[in-house]
């Protein structure tokens, strides 16, 4: 089975304080460091997972600039056979729908039997996977939580619904999935696994390359442009306890209990 | 002269050469033997490379002590005393054995400078010899069939029990004493009917017994009895010899070598693979034990000496709390594995699987926490720390890693400390208002310098809770006169146990900073606060200045009079101090921080049972924080148990993980109110005078 996994570089929240820049429409980027993003790495993990049972190949895409190159190279060391950059400065600012035109350029070039995604990344929206589906005309289930191939025409599909049941359909091949993080454990890559990998040649598409009008992604095609990016006020109701940590922990002791929470 | 005809010139059935027999049973014994021990060997050849004939002059010291005094056998006394016995009769033995399997061809050989009275000396004691290794061997049968101490049981998922193995055993070693003294006291007994006098022998001994026993026996009685024994002696020696690789009597042989290639230096880990330089470690097509072939020839060495004694997995503190890890089984079930893979009969030698999957768990690794107890113990030099390293690398490698392992080690790729907090903040606890109000510290950057560089490492820099060890060991430095500096945002994480858990390209990352780093600030010394820091610097690094436990540094200050300390504040509670793997065990230090406390006036002090070089793991340090084991109590809830039990109220630590682990494990014992746990370097600011 041929599958496409798309993939982004996103701040690691594990690893990051978040703040404001000055100009107030953006994180400060100084001194943040990047990873992949969690779910994408799950769908990697999986993607890999069916290579090994049915045989194939896993191919990572990623659209961004130079620097996106890391989490391509990572997700190879992981057991990706290939890696593509989609890099073009007609990309940037591109909103979820530019993303997804630029990947479908990738998908048509290709011959995919499976296209997944991450249920969601960094900008939170998990719209991507959605209207590539779409674009491409494919069958799409999101919030995917279980996959097994059934044939090479057909796979199963779950998903967990509100309230903690499950679902289980059968998609027709090709398809476009979105992946829920904890649909397995992804495996550790070690830098060794990374300098492993380093030599590896990985191709650079541009709009060109991928048959893509320039003036429908980037800023150009853009149709949502963020315009205010804040920390909302307080609103009433909400407190921030301050202190040290057992400080804090004595003051919500005492407000629990004064509210008749702990006896 | 003896009446009686040796088996040299006896005759069965009055024409067959009893000789024939004489040569025939060592010299099958002896190609058996041969042709069993190469099997053996096979793995040994296939294995991966160990640099073991260094330092030759400490394993000639373990061989003395370790092998030949059995200086680690009466740690279990019964048991310890019963092998001092039996091993020192087996010596004795050895020489009259091998004179013995010689009498069967030539009756009057007498080994070169026995003839005289060497060899009645020599007698006098082989024959007491003989008799205390039946008499242990009773006692030990008895030990392993009706007393059945709980450290020889075998659970369940480990296999078949071995007791019958072991009384085996002992009945073909009794069986050896028995014949040997009635050989020679069949012997005896003719030759005291034939001349009238009972020529001396030592008394009470086994050989002393049994002529008394068969001196009314018939001359033809006496001589049937003499070749009998003789040949049960020489079958059964020849049995045994060949008998011995097949199982845990293997040590009887391997340990000899073992001890002398047994660890010896300490708190070190083994290289990736001997021979091989770190820049080499990417061309390496694989890294760690994966498969049986993969260990080194001594950790195979390591695996046909174990003598299934079970000490190792009783000091476990894995064991101790069900972690699914028992060091003893470890060994059994590679040295099952090398038996089925190298099998005696067929010569076949069949592919190895990976280890993690075939005979080991990933838990059962990832439960070790490296204290030590296990080595510390071992009376054969076996090892587990390296092994259990190794096999993380290649777990490691095949990116089997826990999750809740995975993300501290990213952040340790990324930010320098398993917490992810970002690398300007290293020295956040230096500039807390309260703390600076009192004590500056200098960070050696931009031409900044001094003596003594602090080494805080991570848990000390970034926990809320353990930062006040920093701080305290800053106080400590200030009023010595100690001009130290720290490191601040270029100090990464140590490492100690990046390198434990395998991930060796990180540590060698975290090293190479902090290498560069540290020798940057020309320091001339290098102090921490934290034992795993302290090890990672003083055996893991090379290169860098000495390193020094703040205790040895404030023990030194009491001695030269830099620092002063005035009299128990506290009179009342009962101090016990719990000593850290990585400073005590690993590295030797166990007066220093008792010195200090007791340089306290009137602070009353007591010991734990299990202290010292029997210290009983916390619950690990660095990344098994992180780790979520299977298990059914904490360790450092049981260490807590020790404590109260003996009496104290205040458990002195002196390693931040220590302290982490131990005020856990008295909230979840329940003694909060009536225990305590305190940092060394704490006690020592609230009693600076």
């Amino acid at each position: 089975m041929e599958i496409l996994v798309c993939v982004k570089r996103v701040p690691d929240t594990a690893e990051n304080e978040f703040q404001l820049n000055s100009a107030g429409n953006d994180l400060d980027r100084d001194d943040l460091v990047y990873s992949v993003n969690e779910w994408d790495n799950y769908a990697v993990e999986e993607a890999i997972q069916i290579v090994d049972k049915v045989g194939g190949n896993v191919t990572v895409v990623t659209v961004g600039d130079s620097e996106s190159e890391e989490v391509l190279r990572r997700e190879m060391a992981m057991g990706a056979n290939n890696g593509i950059l989609l890099s073009d400065d007609a990309f940037e600012g591109s909103d979820g729908k530019g993303i997804a035109t630029i990947l479908k350029g990738e998908v048509l070039k290709g011959k995919y039997d499976l296209i997944l995604t991450g249920a969601q990344a960094d900008a939170a929206a998990g719209q991507v996977g959605g209207m590539l589906a779409a674009m491409l005309d494919l069958p799409y289930a999101s919030l995917v939580n279980k996959i097994e191939v059934e044939s090479d025409t057909t796979i199963k599909v779950g998903r967990e619904i509100e309230g903690g049941n499950q679902e289980m359909n059968e998609v027709d091949l090709p398809c476009v999935l979105s992946i829920q993080t904890g649909i397995n454990e992804p495996r550790y890559v070690g830098i060794r696994g990374i300098r492993k990998v380093a030599q590896v040649e990985i191709p650079v598409k541009d709009a060109a390359a991928l048959g893509i009008d320039p003036s429908s992604v980037g800023d150009a095609g853009a149709k949502v442009k963020r315009v205010d990016y804040f920390v909302p006020e307080l609103g009433a109701g909400a407190e921030m306890l301050e202190g040290s940590t057992d400080e804090i922990i004595a003051q919500l002791i005492e407000r629990i209990k004064s509210k008749g929470g702990l006896a | 002269m003896s009446p009686l005809i040796g088996p040299a010139n006896f005759n069965f059935f009055g024409f067959f050469p009893a000789a024939i027999l004489s040569v025939l049973i060592p010299v099958v014994g002896v190609a058996l033997f041969t042709y069993i021990m190469a099997r053996r060997i096979a793995p040994l050849v296939r294995a991966a490379p160990d640099n073991r004939f260094d330092n030759i002059p400490e394993r000639l010291k373990n061989l003395f002590f370790v092998w030949l005094a059995q200086i680690r056998q009466p740690r279990y006394m019964v048991a310890g005393v019963l092998h001092i016995v039996i091993f020192a009769g087996f010596l004795v033995l050895s020489i009259r054995s091998t004179s013995l399997v010689i009498i069967g061809i030539s009756s009057d050989f007498v080994l070169p400078g026995f003839d005289g009275v060497i060899g009645d000396i020599y007698n006098f004691f082989k024959d007491y010899a003989a008799t205390g290794v039946l008499i242990a061997c009773i006692i030990a049968a008895v030990r392993r069939g009706v007393v059945r101490p709980a450290r020889y049981d075998v659970p369940a998922k480990y296999g078949k029990d071995h007791t019958a193995e072991a009384v085996f055993v002992l009945g073909v070693i009794s069986t050896l004493m028995i014949s040997e003294s009635l050989f020679e006291a069949t012997e005896l007994a003719a030759e005291m009917q034939h001349t009238g006098h009972a020529e001396f022998i030592a008394p009470l001994s086994l050989v002393w017994i049994f002529r008394g026993m068969v001196s009314g026996f018939a001359q033809s009685t006496l001589q049937g009895l003499h070749i009998v024994m003789y040949y049960i002696h020489d079958l059964t020696f020849f049995f045994f010899l060949c008998f011995l690789p097949m199982g845990k009597h293997f040590h009887v042989i391997t340990s000899i070598f073992n001890v002398f290639f047994m660890r010896v230096k300490k708190g070190n880990i083994k290289p990736v693979v001997h021979g091989v330089s770190e820049d080499e470690l990417d061309n390496l097509e694989s890294l760690g034990v994966k498969k049986l072939e993969d260990f080194t020839w001594k950790h195979m060495l390591d695996f046909y000496s174990c003598a299934d004694c079970g000490r190792c997995s009783d000091q476990c503190p894995a064991n101790a709390v069900g972690r699914p890890l028992s060091p003893r089984f470890i060994t059994i079930k590679a040295r099952d594995l090398i038996f089925r893979n190298y099998p005696i009969k067929s010569g076949a030698i069949y592919k190895s699987k990976m280890l993690v999957e075939d005979i080991y768990s990933e838990d059962e690794i990832w439960s070790c926490t490296t204290c030590g107890a296990c080595e510390q113990e071992c009376p054969l030099g076996i090892e587990y720390i390296d092994k259990m390293v190794d096999l993380r690398r290649g777990m490691v490698d095949e990116g089997m890693v826990p999750q809740t392992l995975q993300k501290p080690l990213k952040a340790l790729e990324k930010r320098g400390n398993p917490y992810g907090i970002m690398e300007k903040k290293r020295a956040d606890w230096s500039t807390d208002k309260e703390f600076a109000a009192e004590c500056s510290v200098k960070v050696l950057e931009k031409g900044e310098t001094a003596d003594t560089l602090f080494f805080v490492d991570s848990i000390t820099s970034f926990d809320d809770n353990i930062k006040t060890i920093a701080q305290n060991t800053a106080k400590i430095l200030t009023r010595a006169g100690v001009d130290f500096g720290i490191l601040g945002k270029a100090e990464k994480d140590s490492g100690n146990e990046v390198l434990r858990f395998g991930e060796e390209m990180l540590f060698q990352d975290l090293k190479s900073q902090n290498t560069e780093a540290i020798l940057e600030s020309e320091v001339k010394q290098i102090v921490t606060a934290d034992p795993h820091a302290y090890n990672a610097l003083k055996n893991d690094y090379k290169d860098l200045p000495p390193v020094k436990h703040v205790s040895q540094v404030i023990t030194e200050k009491i001695k030269s009079g830099a620092l002063a300390l005035k009299a128990a504040q506290e009179p009342e509670s009962v101090y016990v101090y719990h000593d850290p793997c990585y400073l005590g065990r690993h590295n030797g230090v166990y007066e220093d921080p008792r010195e200090a406390l007791d340089a306290i006036k009137n602070l009353n002090r007591v010991e734990l049972e299990k202290s010292r070089d029997r210290s009983f793991c916390c619950g690990g340090g660095g990344l098994m924080l992180f780790y979520e084991p299977e298990e059914e109590t904490r360790m450092g809830v049981l260490r807590v148990q020790m404590a109260a039990e003996a009496g104290a109220t205040v458990i002195v630590t002196a390693c931040p993980f220590c302290l982490v682990n131990i005020q856990d494990a008295i909230k979840v014992a329940g003694k909060e109110g009536e225990m305590r746990a305190i940092d060394f370097t704490e006690l020592i600011v609230q009693h600076m005078a």
